[in-house]
């Protein structure tokens, strides 16, 4: 049973991989035309981020993801928002939904911290940058605008707000402070928004959205289930910029002490 | 021997410890605000261990094989001093690895749900099926153009921010005449394109490519090949629900 979902996983896996691996030694082969250096070292290490990924998955999949939408069903359910019965009142105050603001913060730094993909970026960064942006800085960044962003997002559909408010304003306040931000930091920073959102964050998240969409009165699943990603890929592009303001900050004053 | 086991067990402790944030999380709410015990504690500590082994052999692979292709190849491509065949690699690497992206092909089907229960194509399958590959093709589309005018943006240095900047305005603009139905799926399009292989090939082909041109800086230039692929989905996806 195990052994077949490790297989299973492993095939699929493969089958994402296979489209890259031909593109990438198709150009090798056929336009570079150039042996690879320790061609042999690229292969095994292929094939280590194949198992890897195989093993993550099914690991969560068995693990975590059953019980992080049991939750979130069961957050958003009424009888745990409201009393025993049930029953939902007519009109929902957004504030009744504390827990799902607090479970959304949580899991969306706690999943981001795990994320592969942002663990890939963030070595390279520590490697351009010869140390000046560290990765745990980065990471855990990235992982507090996830974490503002998603429960902001869940905020969002409780109230019924429309979405592109928030979006827009996040926009401007993007805008404004790329100018203000320390050059070498902006592109990594639009970077950042995309990273956050791939194997780990996006199932969990996605459950939250939905259970929280089809519970609230007057929330269409259709309509007000989307979204959440979009927050989620938006406010680290914001956090990574003021972590690298406020470190930028530090180091001069700590100049300013050494001066004195 | 002794040595890389020692070295496995040190990165598979560093996993471990990359998780404890989701354990803690999940502990707490299912004991504190749930009251109730952990289910299945035998699933969930062999779970545990498989996603620790997981992670660890991705990095490891990260760092022998995928990196170094991405960069060797950029260095490869700079030195051959071909836009015409570095301008393909990009849009192949970008259509290429977003057309089987199993998160898009989910978005896709529940795009194709909204779109024929807004009445806005026939309930149909066909007519589903069929909006759902025209849309899948728009975001790989997009994302392959994404990652050639990254890397265009790379080779003649132009600066990022008014590039994204620019964008966004778009996106704004075309919020305000796409379809209600379309804008949502316009913005998650953007997050769902970039999956765990592309985003490290990606960015080891941006950070080789301004290393290995005169003049370029990796950290200011290198960086950004994400962002535009996050970016030109929501337009492309928005412009789809217009046109359609």
């Amino acid at each position: 049973m195990m052994l077949m979902n490790l297989l299973d996983t492993f095939l699929s896996t493969l089958k994402d991989v296979l489209p890259i691996a031909v593109i990438l030694f198709g150009f090798q082969f056929l336009v570079i035309r150039r042996p690879v250096r320790n061609l042999k070292n690229v292969l095994v290490g292929f094939i280590y981020v194949i198992i890897g990924l195989t093993f993550f998955l099914v690991g969560l999949e068995k693990a975590l993801f059953p019980l992080g939408r049991l939750m979130a069903d069961q957050l958003t359910s009424p009888d745990f928002l409201f009393d025993e019965s049930g029953v939902l009142p007519d009109v929902v105050n957004w504030a009744d939904y504390y827990w799902v603001y607090i479970f959304a913060f949580a899991i969306g730094f706690s999943t981001t911290i795990a994320e592969p993909s942002l663990m890939a970026v963030a070595i390279k960064a520590r490697e351009v940058s010869g140390g000046a942006i560290g990765v745990w800085g980065l990471r855990i960044a990235v992982a507090l605008g996830v974490a503002v962003g998603i429960s902001l997002g869940t905020y969002r559909i409780v109230t019924g707000l429309p979405m592109h408010y928030f979006i827009i304003s996040g926009y401007i306040f993007v805008v404004i402070q790329t100018f203000y931000a320390p050059k070498m930091i902006v592109p990594l920073a639009y970077d950042s928004g995309g990273v956050t959102t791939s194997t780990v964050t996006v199932p969990l998240v996605a459950a939250l959205g939905l259970g929280l969409a089809e519970t609230v009165p007057g929330r269409n699943p259709l309509i007000d289930g989307f979204g959440l990603i979009a927050f989620a890929s938006l406010f680290p592009v914001m956090s990574v910029m003021v972590y690298a303001q406020l470190s930028e900050l530090m180091s001069k004053r700590n100049k300013k002490n050494i001066d004195k | 021997m002794n040595h890389a086991f020692r070295a496995l067990l040190k990165s598979m402790f560093g996993s471990l410890r990359d998780l404890t944030p989701i354990i803690l999380v999940v502990i707490f709410f299912q004991l504190v605000v749930f009251g109730q015990p952990m289910p299945n504690l035998s699933d969930l500590l062999l779970g545990l261990f498989f996603v620790t082994l997981g992670l660890t052999f991705f990095i490891y692979g990260l760092e022998m094989g995928l990196f170094p292709i991405g960069e060797s190849m950029a260095h490869a491509f700079a030195r051959k001093g071909s836009v015409f065949w570095l301008v393909a690699f990009a849009f192949s690497l970008g259509f290429g690895t977003t057309i089987a992206e199993p998160a898009l092909i989910a978005v896709a089907a529940e795009a194709a749900r909204v779109a024929a229960n807004g009445g806005v194509i026939e309930q149909s399958q066909s007519a589903q099926l069929s909006y759902a590959t025209g849309l899948r093709y728009t975001v790989a589309l997009s994302v392959g153009i994404a990652i050639v005018l990254g890397v265009v943006r790379i080779i003649k240095g132009w600066p990022i921010h008014l590039m994204i900047i620019a964008g966004y305005l778009l996106v704004v603009i075309m919020t305000v005449f796409a379809p209600e139905e379309i804008v949502g799926i316009a913005y998650d399009s953007g997050g769902v394109t970039t999956s765990t292989i592309t985003v490290p090939l990606v960015t080891a082909l941006g950070v080789g490519l301004a290393s290995s041109i005169k003049g370029r800086n990796p950290m200011v230039d290198g960086f950004g090949l994400i962002a535009f692929a996050s970016l030109l989905p929501m337009i492309f996806v928005m412009a789809y629900g217009m046109v359609i």
